[in-house]
């Protein structure tokens, strides 16, 4: 054996073995899994791992997109190629169809993002699914720095921060109650920079607006805004055509661009190693509202 | 402007880039644990604009003169308005070097399961003690606790020691004592570092008011722990996730970088937990003993020449056996043999208490297990004195954050490791049949602590047929923490190195006279 092939894994190797371990683990033990799927960078690369996961096999579960009919075109279209590249199937579940039917109310300030949590519950009973993938990771946010890689849900979907199971090596226990669900977080250990370090050495495609590209935008709250039909330009707002690209891929009417010319991965990853903001404070209009605003949403069974 | 430090030239594939360390803090209340944390992560560039933000106006508030570090690990609601920590908070920091995953354990003494989490992952201990208080009753229970997880190193942080004016002799006597400490429990591998984290004084950056202090900072000692060659070092360990049988011929496009497999291809996918294995190897498949040759190592991105400990992968055997989900891959020497009487400690984690007779469920690699307590031996006294070592007391249950010896007479036959030779496959948990509580953290064979608690414990009740006879630890060990490889670069030190050789801790206390 040559030195060489002793060293150390690396950061990459380690956190793309112990990711797929996770989603073997799930597909092992569970008896209906469904893996969350937006097209965003963190599901493309929490798809990519599945894919790794069961090769040469298909990936033996589905995929779910909770579509808050403010996506953008491209994400979408992304979406749909990315499910046929990784041989894969999904499920749409639509808030529009909620509102159209009254299930569910839009909100006067007009962001749809917390209108998610019913159209994804909905789906996890009606495909009676007992575990599922979301690609949140620890260094998001404050409060997902303590949540399990397996995270148990009541059957109300509510996470219980005070009441979770420790959580020991790599044995992670998917065991619960008829009507109680686990979210599962392989990428728990990555961060931004992982992810997008993984994204390069992996070759990984994208939606493009992850990328620079001119766009019409206005600045709103220190945050540059698309201008767009769900969020049209307001009295007194200045239009410009910037180079701008997106750290996030969310819901139209609350995720804002930033001002940049990364037009390849490794622009992008010199500009996020660089970047004085954390992603969701630079991008997440959402997560201003208060200061405990994401622990709220995940304890009512958000992502 | 500043920089993030993480390194800028990116990966350009898996095998190039940083390496990774797993560390896990622990100390008491009001040690400075948390502002310690802050300063790791503020002074590696961590810690990005918008948070630090939040700190400076909620410092403001507080009405306090300058930027809070520990409320940079502020975690829920409850948490902040208590001003306490409650469960394991996972922070990221990263140098050009390194990468850190740091599980931020509580310091109250009724979270002790925390620090037991916390350390089951830990390459690494951070221990901090309060240079006016020193070594107390807490730092005493979470070394025995490191001791018995086997965390390979621990290193103890002398916080504030700018209150005792930067006292080299205050530093001395604790390091003095946690040596000593840190020999009766068998630690191997510390080293102390004084510390003032609200100042920053050798967290990153070497302080001038400790002229006396040569060692490394706090920083420099965790990018150079090389721990690597403690699992990749050990004899192989494959616990079976799932068989691979492609039955649809339908490749989608992605694999287009894959070898094409045929029809009747088998292969098991799991991940190494310990150990290497290489094309052509002998192993044997437990419990059935069944013995096959290492065919090929397969991956998406081609097949492996060498694979080891960390890695996902998929084996395929030459020979056809019958193997399924739950068994291991191991190697053909010293395989663990499957018992259905297992002896172990327990880390106790529920608020609902165990008693003989109680049935659970052992989660073991990737097998789970029927099982019933047929008795418990003795819960560890954890109030002991520097110097002496835990005893266990007799017991006729386990409460919440207790550590007990018990025996579990199992369904089905498991090829369990002794924890003390391979953390991974020693290592089990509980769990409750009916709710899927997880219940206990298990130590598979006997505990790691010293003689004297051994034979108290052989002085409770009649040793029965364990999995492995109680050790006489008076004699060194064998050396399996600190296996040398013969070959490649991991071994950089050909003197074995036992809890016995006081010199060696000696050395490993920094400048301590």
């Amino acid at each position: 054996m040559s030195a060489d092939q002793l060293r150390p894994l690396t950061e990459l190797q380690v956190l793309e073995s112990e990711s797929i371990h996770i989603i073997r683990e799930v597909a092992a033990t569970f008896a209906s899994p469904i893996m969350l799927f937006s097209g965003g960078k963190d599901s493309v690369v929490m798809l990519h791992l599945a894919a790794k996961a069961f090769w040469p096999a298909p990936i033996p579960f589905g995929l779910l997109h909770v579509d808050t009919g403010h996506n953008f075109p491209e994400v979408l279209d992304f979406r749909d190629d990315a499910v046929d590249f990784y041989g894969a199937t999904i499920k749409i579940a639509a808030v529009q169809d909620y509102i159209d039917d009254g299930r569910l109310r839009e909100r006067p300030d007009g962001t749809r993002n917390p209108l998610q949590t019913l159209p994804l519950l909905d789906a996890i009973t009606d495909g009676r699914h007992d575990a599922v993938f979301g690609g949140g990771r620890r260094d998001e946010e404050r409060a997902r720095a303590k949540e399990r890689v397996f995270s148990m849900r009541d059957e109300f979907g509510q996470w219980e921060p005070r009441n979770q199971r420790p959580e020991l090596w790599s044995l992670y226990n998917g065991r619960h109650l008829p009507g109680e669900h686990v979210r599962v977080f392989p990428l728990s250990n990555w961060t931004e920079l992982d992810v997008w370090d993984y994204i390069a050495a992996e070759k990984i495609n994208l939606p493009a607006i992850y990328y620079a590209h001119e766009r019409e935008v206005t600045l709103r709250d220190g945050m540059w805004i698309a201008i767009t039909d769900v969020t049209p330009v307001r009295q007194g707002e200045a239009v410009e055509v910037r180079s701008v690209r997106y750290r996030t891929v969310g819901d139209m009417s609350c995720t804002a661009a930033v001002l940049s010319t990364a037009n390849t991965v490794h622009d992008v990853i010199t500009e996020v190693g660089l970047s004085q903001l954390t992603e969701r404070g630079a991008t997440r209009a959402d997560d201003r509202l208060s200061e405990a605003a994401m622990e709220d949403r995940k304890r009512e069974g958000y992502f | 402007m500043s920089q993030r430090s993480p390194a800028l030239s990116p990966a350009t594939n898996l095998t190039g880039g940083r390496t990774l360390l797993r560390l896990a803090t622990a100390g008491s209340v009001d040690d400075g644990k948390s502002t310690l944390v802050g300063r790791l992560l503020f002074d590696t560039n961590s810690v990005l604009a918008d948070a630090l933000d939040h700190v400076e106006q909620v410092s403001k508030r507080k009405g306090l003169d300058r930027a809070d570090l520990a409320l940079l690990t502020d975690g829920l609601r409850a948490e902040r308005e208590q001003g306490i920590t409650i469960d394991v908070a996972y922070r990221y920091f990263a140098t050009p070097a390194r990468k850190f995953i740091l599980a931020d354990c509580p310091g109250h003494v009724q979270y002790t399961r925390n620090t037991v989490t916390g350390s089951s992952t830990a390459d690494v201990i951070v221990l901090l003690v309060d240079a006016r208080k020193g070594v107390v009753e807490q730092t005493r229970r979470h070394l025995a606790v490191a001791s018995l997880l086997r965390v390979p190193h621990v290193v103890l942080v002398v916080n504030k020691i700018d209150l005792v004016n930067y006292s080299e002799d205050v530093f001395t006597a604790i390091a003095t004592d946690f040596a000593l400490l840190a020999r009766s429990l068998g630690v191997l591998e510390t080293h102390c570092i004084p510390v003032s984290a609200t100042e920053g004084d050798n967290v990153v950056t070497r302080s001038h008011r400790t002229p006396w202090y040569d060692g490394p900072t706090v920083l420099s000692y965790l990018e150079n722990i090389d721990d690597t060659r403690l699992a990749v070092g050990a004899d192989l360990r494959f616990p079976v996730q799932h068989v691979v049988r492609p039955q649809s011929a339908a490749r989608a496009p992605w694999a287009a970088r894959a070898t094409e497999v045929n029809g009747d291809y088998r292969g098991y996918a799991g991940k190494i937990e310990s150990g290497r294995v290489r094309p052509g190897d002998e192993v044997i498949v437990l419990p059935r003993g069944s013995h096959a040759v290492v065919e090929a190592i397969d991956t998406p991105d081609g097949p492996l020449t060498l694979a080891v400990a960390g890695q996902s992968v998929v084996i395929r055997l030459g020979t056809d056996v019958d193997i399924s989900r739950g068994d291991i891959i191991a190697a053909t020497d010293a395989p663990p043999a499957p018992i259905r009487d297992l002896s172990a400690t327990v880390s106790w984690l529920a608020e609902r208490e165990l008693t003989v007779g109680a049935r659970v469920l052992v989660q073991h690699g990737t097998s789970l297990t029927k099982a019933k307590v047929s008795s418990i031996d003795g819960v560890l006294d954890l109030n002991f004195e520097s110097g002496t070592v835990p005893c266990w007391l007799p017991a006729g249950k386990l409460a919440l954050n207790d550590i007990g010896r018990i025996r579990l007479a199992l369904a089905s036959p498991l090829p369990i490791d002794s924890y003390r030779e391979h953390r991974a496959t020693g290592a089990f948990i509980l769990v409750d049949d009916a709710d899927g509580w997880t219940l206990g953290a298990g130590l598979a064979g006997s505990t790691p602590l010293t003689a004297r608690a051994a034979d108290t414990l052989d002085t409770l009740r009649p040793a029965p047929d364990t999995l492995v006879p109680e050790p006489d630890t008076m004699r060194p060990e064998p050396d399996t923490m600190r296996p040398e490889l013969v070959e490649g670069r991991a071994s950089t030190s050909s003197t074995p190195i036992t809890p016995s050789t006081d010199s060696h801790h000696q050395a490993h206390q920094g400048k301590t006279s």
